[in-house]
């Protein structure tokens, strides 16, 4: 039942992403891209990380797509895009960058040294353990993040807050205050820093 | 995967034919009392907008004209259905259905009774007890903004598209609004899960109105919530996605017949949903006093009452929501997105910051005389100062 679910998801992960590149319309794209987030969020739930299938849906799927598809539609799809390159060497590098990329995942998913031992495996998410219950996978994920990465996760939100005001500044130009809209640029930085 | 649902004890043993067709026939009943309830709504809504404007409404279909949503209905069904020649046709066709399926998936993880028995198996009365709770609720609220911006964009016209546009910043931003006033609630909970939540404000008589409901507790919260709920539905006084004076109609100008009719379905299917989170989260859910003649374990206390609460409060929300239709004019554009980033997100940040601090000072048996005016003058200061980063219309003007 399980290898059914994800055969089928992981099969639609890759036609969405794969429409991404290939689609013509830049909407479309888009729309492929959800595709792809939401069999992601199922492949997520397939392993028991319910939290994290909500999140890709509400943060991902639900705000980040919508943000793109609402700079689409307003700056219009009808511009052809250029294919000449504007940087030099961009489509090599890019290639190999992407194979690098691909060869660290594979390494990867046999090694454990990045990421830990896994923990606890086999024991049912929502079950308790010798040391204690832990809870379920939002209460545990809640005692992580706030415990041992509350570090990098406070750092996080700093950087987040960074990439606001930047993206502020530079949608008002610099000591230029006579263009027209005022609000628009800062509601829509402000909406990427919520999700 | 079946584990993510497994709170409800009805699927905790082995899952036989039984089980699948209670699960089934949930859903059926779900699915059917959306729809009737969508018409029966609009009907009632009719009936009290007249009412409220010295009208009589609709009174041919029917007794009482009941059937006219009906009537309306197979109107629509039967009508032809046109597409404008500029129009993206896959985009277009899947618009509606973006809109409608999560309208019904929404409202899977409502509570609308309590836990009883049917044919030996002990099942809670709703269809979905995931324990991501609420967050299914922003999940697919979040995908049916899909429905209405691409239904703007594939017309290939120019009105639609403006009707787009607006919906995907307004819902965006109540969304975020939306999202942080039911943290107001979880605080206080501790859980996401529907069932946890609305098992905490059990009723032990009726002090718990006040002390175990959560409006009370998190009066800013609910009352943040309702306006973003009103707002992420497209619900008048925000309804400036539909706005015909100015849009000819909005985001659904170019569809007709069975289609629109979807859009509408939608709308009202998402007015009812929210109502029903709202009683969910802040107003007891199904909980309410049960017939104190009748035995405790008899089916009129654990089927009937119950789900008889539940509706009670549900309608009473719903008429306000007619009400307020009748009795508010559209705001405009600017100081709907105003509205919403300067004033409700902060507000309810704030809010759940203080409820925050005073949930752990309550744990930690901190003095709650010192520490709530201390934590509503800290509020009310960032609140200041927040609100005095934000340049003023006067301001404003100026700079323009």
């Amino acid at each position: 039942m399980n290898a059914v679910i994800f055969f089928i998801f992981a099969a639609s992960t890759l036609v969405g992403a794969g429409g991404v590149v290939l689609a013509r319309n830049p909407v479309h794209s888009a729309l492929f891209l959800v595709q792809t987030l939401l069999s992601v969020a199922v492949l997520f739930l397939l392993q028991d990380a319910e939290l994290l299938a909500a999140v890709q849906v509400i943060v991902y799927a639900g705000a980040i797509v919508v943000l793109f598809l609402f700079v689409i539609m307003l700056i219009g799809v009808d511009r052809r895009e250029a294919l000449t390159e504007t940087l030099r060497f961009q489509r090599p590098i890019a290639v190999a960058l992407g194979a690098i990329v691909l060869a660290e995942i594979i390494f990867l998913t046999g090694h454990t040294w990045a990421t830990g031992a896994a923990t606890q495996s086999g024991v049912p998410i929502t079950g308790s353990t010798s040391s204690g219950d832990l809870g379920n996978n939002i209460q545990r994920v809640a005692r992580v993040l706030f415990t041992d990465f509350l570090w990098p996760f406070e750092l996080t939100a700093l950087l987040l807050v960074v990439a606001v005001v930047g993206s502020v500044v530079l949608a008002r130009g610099s000591g230029d205050r006579s263009e027209r809209s005022i609000e628009e640029p800062s509601s829509t930085a402000d909406s990427e820093s919520a999700s | 995967m079946i584990r993510l649902f497994a709170a409800d004890p009805l699927l905790t043993g082995d899952i036989d034919l039984t089980v699948l067709l209670i699960v089934i026939v949930k859903t059926l009943i779900i699915f059917v009392m959306l729809l009737v309830g969508v018409m029966l709504y609009i009907w009632a809504m009719r009936k009290v907008i007249a009412d409220m404007q010295n009208r009589i409404g609709p009174q041919k279909a029917g007794p009482f004209g009941i059937l006219q949503s009906l009537a309306d209905g197979v109107k629509l069904f039967f009508k032809e259905q046109s597409e404008p020649a500029g129009s993206d046709h896959r985009v277009y066709l899947l618009a509606p259905y973006l809109s409608i399926i999560p309208a019904f998936l929404a409202f899977a993880i409502v509570p609308i009774g309590g836990t009883v028995s049917i044919a030996g198996h002990m099942t809670e009365l709703q269809l979905a007890d995931p324990a991501i709770g609420v967050l299914f609720l922003l999940a697919m609220s979040g995908i049916g903004l899909y429905g209405m911006m691409l239904a703007g964009w594939s017309s290939g016209s120019k009105y639609p598209l403006i009707g787009s546009v607006r919906a995907s910043a307004q819902m965006l931003s109540y969304e975020a609004a939306l999202g942080l006033a039911i943290v107001g609630v979880l605080v206080h909970s501790g859980t996401l899960s529907t069932r946890a939540i609305v098992n905490q404000q059990a009723w032990t008589g009726a002090g718990s109105i006040f002390t175990d409901w959560y409006w009370l507790p998190a009066i800013g919260a609910f009352v943040i919530f309702l306006i973003a709920a009103l707002a992420e539905t497209n619900h008048p006084p925000f309804d400036l996605v539909e706005a015909e004076q100015e849009l000819t109609g909005g985001f659904n100008t170019e569809y007709t017949g069975i289609r629109f009719a979807l859009f509408y379905l939608a709308e009202f299917m998402n007015v009812i949903t929210m109502s029903a989170i709202a009683v969910t989260l802040f107003l007891g859910g199904p909980n309410g006093p049960g017939l104190g003649f009748v035995a405790s374990d008899s089916w009129i206390n654990t089927w009937f009452m119950p789900i008889f609460w539940f509706f009670l409060k549900l309608m009473v929300l719903l008429y306000a929501t007619v009400w307020v239709r009748a009795s508010l004019p559209r705001m405009r554009y600017d100081r709907l997105m105003d509205f919403s980033w300067k004033v409700l997100i902060e507000s309810a940040f704030l809010w759940a910051m203080a409820t925050g601090a005073i949930v752990v000072g309550r744990n930690e048996g901190w003095n709650l005389w010192i520490l709530t005016p201390a934590v509503a003058l800290g509020a009310f200061l960032i609140y200041f100062v927040l609100m005095a980063c934000v340049p003023s219309d006067k301001e404003l003007e100026e700079i323009r």
